[in-house]
């Protein structure tokens, strides 16, 4: 708002272009950043952000266009050399070194040195110095893993700005933040853009556009939307420059979740308790139900979704499924009893990255086959290409290593892999997490088409208007504990949010 | 999607993962065939085939079962060094039971090989189940293996006279060399284990992924496990192979160094060491490669002093060629060349 269009951008990237095997990612894309401004950069599944992205940080080469920082050309090659220049990339799934100390990650390259040597101690007293601004206070000598995602984000953040950063470029950095790190992040965006950093904010929860940016610049399918002020674009038009046409799906209706008639249950768990993360819950999924799970991060969700699928085992309580007690020991137990599960970790628990789209499909329905009855590549492909096709993953062909794949596309495939074995239950845990927002709209389809067909699906999300939308019930936890189940009149994101907050 | 049709078949040859390797392993024959016209001549005497071909198959033998075997742990994520060590075990429980007891061929070989399994299960009780690194989980038997051997031929090198276990090290069948047929037998058996049932692809998840292949429903750790019980039992037959060909067990010398041989093999085929994808053929491609470098080395007669520094030039010449970044590079530079 404050800058005028006479003034000259900070960074500024023009007619980009870039094109991979099969797809034009990037069609003459511009994009300027001003001082001091935060720009949120939006735009569906392969849309293209990601790899403008990492044409400005130097990931990847443009084919042609230029990049200005501060009106001098520039062409880094690598993520160091674009550092150097003062564009710190602070991604999704934080790049740093979870075994070194949180000091060492934020000097990490250039530790202050006395004949040679690292100075552990100026460096402790240096991190605690700068992470003081981000009103951060934890031990600095400890491994960055002892911490949570969220603030080793904001050790990635504080990392970038200590090196003289002119430009952060933030991919999903809130994607596994709860409220109130949200909040406490961008306390510390405020802060840095009044010090005059421009900083690129990539996002795919719109409300927190609304909240902190100045700017949006819209692409859909490798171009260039537009670039709107944020007063010009309100969130059904932002929707609409996304999305094109498909803005009815996405905003869709409201489906009243239909009152289950007396349904017989399917799942049954009594009193399940498992040391440390899940205490005592109780919770009912019947034939054909959607049950909806919420709860902030670390609340149990995600605990009592890998207690069903046999990744965790109980301690005490009991599981039934169609009334008889079941043991899970193991993964392989779950699948037996048609249970399937989606996991909320995509990328260290869900994808087999180097593996092809096929191979990720078929190894469920091949592990429920057994070994010895080897389904041929042949058939895997023709399975894959059917959910290819029914599912519109954005790939060529079936041979494509998953980890090529968007967020979105790749939690397609994780589904089909599970939808293969036509499980009687499937749990998913965040499977909207990570993903913008026409692949997001697609997948609540998936799954209210999926109960319509008479599976039972159990979600644990923490988008409560996404709950709200599909699910018969909810089950609300805190604490490890279920504190809440709300259904039919009484289910509303605000009274998900009461019983969430309830003390 | 048509489009994987109209590919040429240079094309296809090109993008290829056996072109860099063979490409190397025929460099070196012509070399070879230039220094001596008649390097690939096999001639037929006395009912069996004699020539460098049949030669350097024969002697890359223990090392080609040693690479099924490593080809398999590294595609889970591991490593196993123990190998050289159980080839030394396998060789002495054979010899000892040769020369102090008469039970039968046939119990022997089970003693051998059973010897082996029991170290493959060590190695993997301890990686999947104790969860050690693996480089250091096969260090311990590395180390202690050969002690062991040592110990069962208390010091000396136990010699035998038995010709039937001699023929599996030195005997012909149809004129080619028993070592041979041992080698195609378990690369076929291996081959239609891992790519004709699942387990190859379940390898290559719990490679790229094993928590991702646990919740699959994937025992990562039976698979793991699998795995060195196979290095185990192929090292074993590659120490019977030994023993046999020299007819005695010399429990410091059988396997010296093998198991890098073995793991250089495996990188020369283009697997990569963090596990993964792998291919068999394309380190039996990499087995060859190093013999014949061996066998070149020899027949040329370069002075012996600089046999290893001749053989690691040639290995990082090879292993140069199958990186796409210095094969991008060398073309830039060419492509500058003829432009100025």
């Amino acid at each position: 708002m404050q800058q005028e269009q006479s003034e000259k951008a900070l960074f500024e990237l023009s007619n980009i272009s870039k094109q991979f095997p099969g797809v034009k990612a990037l069609d003459a894309v511009n994009f300027r950043l001003f001082p001091g401004e935060v720009h949120a950069l939006l735009g569906e599944n392969g849309a293209g952000k990601s790899t403008l992205v990492k044409i400005m940080t130097g990931v990847l080469p443009k084919d042609s266009g230029s990049i200005q920082l501060q009106q001098q050309e520039i062409s880094p090659s690598n993520t160091a050399e674009a550092q150097k220049l003062g564009i710190a990339p602070v991604y999704q799934e934080v790049n740093l070194l979870p075994n070194l100390s949180v000091a060492h990650n934020l000097f990490l390259g250039r530790e202050p040195t006395r004949f040679g040597c690292i100075r552990w101690q100026q460096m402790a007293e240096d991190a605690r110095q700068l992470l003081k601004r981000f009103k951060l206070n934890i031990d600095v000598t400890e491994s960055l893993s002892h911490y949570s995602v969220a603030i080793q984000q904001l050790v990635a953040i504080a990392r970038g700005v200590a090196m003289n950063a002119k430009v952060l470029v933030l991919d999903e950095p809130t994607a596994s933040l709860d409220s109130s790190e949200v909040d406490t992040l961008f306390d510390i965006l405020r802060q840095l853009k009044s010090e005059g950093i421009a900083i690129l904010f990539i996002t795919h929860f719109l409300e927190q556009v609304y909240q902190i940016s100045d700017r949006i610049t819209v692409l859909r399918s490798g171009k260039l939307i537009g670039e709107y002020p944020i007063t010009d674009l309100p969130r059904g038009k932002l929707i609409e420059a996304m999305l094109g046409q498909e803005l009815q799906q996405v905003t869709g209706e409201q489906t009243e979740a239909t009152e289950p008639a007396k349904r017989e249950p399917l799942l049954t768990v009594s009193n399940a308790t498992v040391p440390h993360s899940v205490d005592d819950v109780s919770l009912t999924v019947n034939k054909g139900e959607a049950v909806g799970m919420a709860g902030l991060l670390g609340s149990g969700r995600t605990e009592v979704c890998r207690a069903l699928f046999g990744i965790d085992t109980l301690k005490s309580g009991e599981i039934k499924i169609r009334q008889q007690p079941v043991t899970l020991n193991q993964p392989a137990d779950a699948m037996q009893q048609g249970i399937a599960l989606c996991p909320e970790d995509r990328k260290t628990d869900g994808i087999i990255g180097p593996l092809s789209i096929r191979e990720n499909i078929a190894l469920a329905l091949q592990v429920q086959a057994g070994w010895w009855r080897y389904i041929s590549p042949e058939k895997q492909r023709t399975l894959a290409n059917q959910y290819i096709e029914s599912f519109h993953i954005a790939t060529p062909d079936s041979e494509k290593p998953i980890e090529e794949l968007s967020g979105g596309n790749q939690q397609k495939v994780i589904l089909a892999r599970w939808l293969a074995i036509s499980p009687q239950l499937l749990i998913l845990d965040e499977p909207t997490r990570g993903i913008d927002i026409g692949a997001h709209a697609e997948i609540i389809k998936l799954i209210k088409s999926l109960c319509d067909e008479g599976m039972s699906l159990l979600v644990a999300s923490s988008e409560l208007e996404e709950l709200v939308a599909f699910a018969n019930r909810v089950v609300v936890m805190r604490d490890h504990r279920k504190v809440a189940e709300l259904q039919g009149a009484e289910l509303s994101s605000q009274s998900i949010m009461h019983s969430i907050a309830e003390v | 999607m048509n489009t994987e049709t109209s590919h040429s078949f240079a094309e296809r040859l090109l993008k290829s993962r056996y072109i860099w390797p063979l490409a190397a392993l025929l460099l070196m024959l012509i070399f070879n065939l230039l220094l001596d016209a008649s390097f690939l001549d096999i001639h037929f005497d006395n009912g069996r085939f004699y020539g460098n071909p049949i030669d350097i198959l024969h002697r890359s033998a223990p090392v080609a079962l040693l690479a099924i075997g490593m080809t398999v742990v590294i595609a889970t994520g591991g490593i196993d060094l123990s190998v050289g060590a159980v080839m030394a075990i396998a060789g002495a429980v054979c010899a000892n039971l040769l020369v102090a007891t008469d039970v039968s061929l046939f119990t022997v070989l089970v003693a051998g090989i059973a010897s082996g399994l029991l170290c493959g299960l060590i190695n993997g009780a301890l990686v999947s189940y104790m969860g050690i690194q693996p480089i250091i989980a096969t260090l311990l038997l590395m180390v202690t293996g050969r002690g062991i051997a040592q110990l069962l031929n208390d010091g000396q090198i136990v010699t035998f006279q038995h010709a039937g276990f001699s023929w599996l090290g030195s005997g012909t069948l149809l004129g080619i060399p028993v070592t041979i047929w041992l080698v195609l037998l378990v690369f076929i058996i291996s081959q239609l284990m891992l790519r004709r049932t699942a387990l190859g692809l379940f390898v290559e998840a719990v490679g790229c992924n094993s928590s991702a292949s646990r919740y699959l429903g994937i025992n990562d750790r039976t698979v793991k496990l699998m795995a060195y019980l196979l290095t185990g039992f192929c090292a074993a037959l590659a120490g019977i192979i030994s023993a046999a060909d020299i007819n005695g067990s010399d429990a410091n010398n059988v396997g010296l160094w093998l198991e890098l041989d073995a793991i250089l093999a495996v990188v020369l085929g283009g697997a990569a060491l963090s596990g993964g994808r792998f291919s068999i053929p394309l380190s039996l491609l990499g087995v060859l490669i190093i013999q014949t470098l061996n066998t070149t080395i020899m027949v040329s007669g370069m002075p012996s002093k600089l046999n290893l520094l001749i053989k690691a030039l040639a290995v990082v010449l090879v292993l140069l060629l199958q990186s796409d970044i210095f094969r991008k590079q060398i073309s830039g530079l060419a492509g500058k060349w003829r432009h100025s």
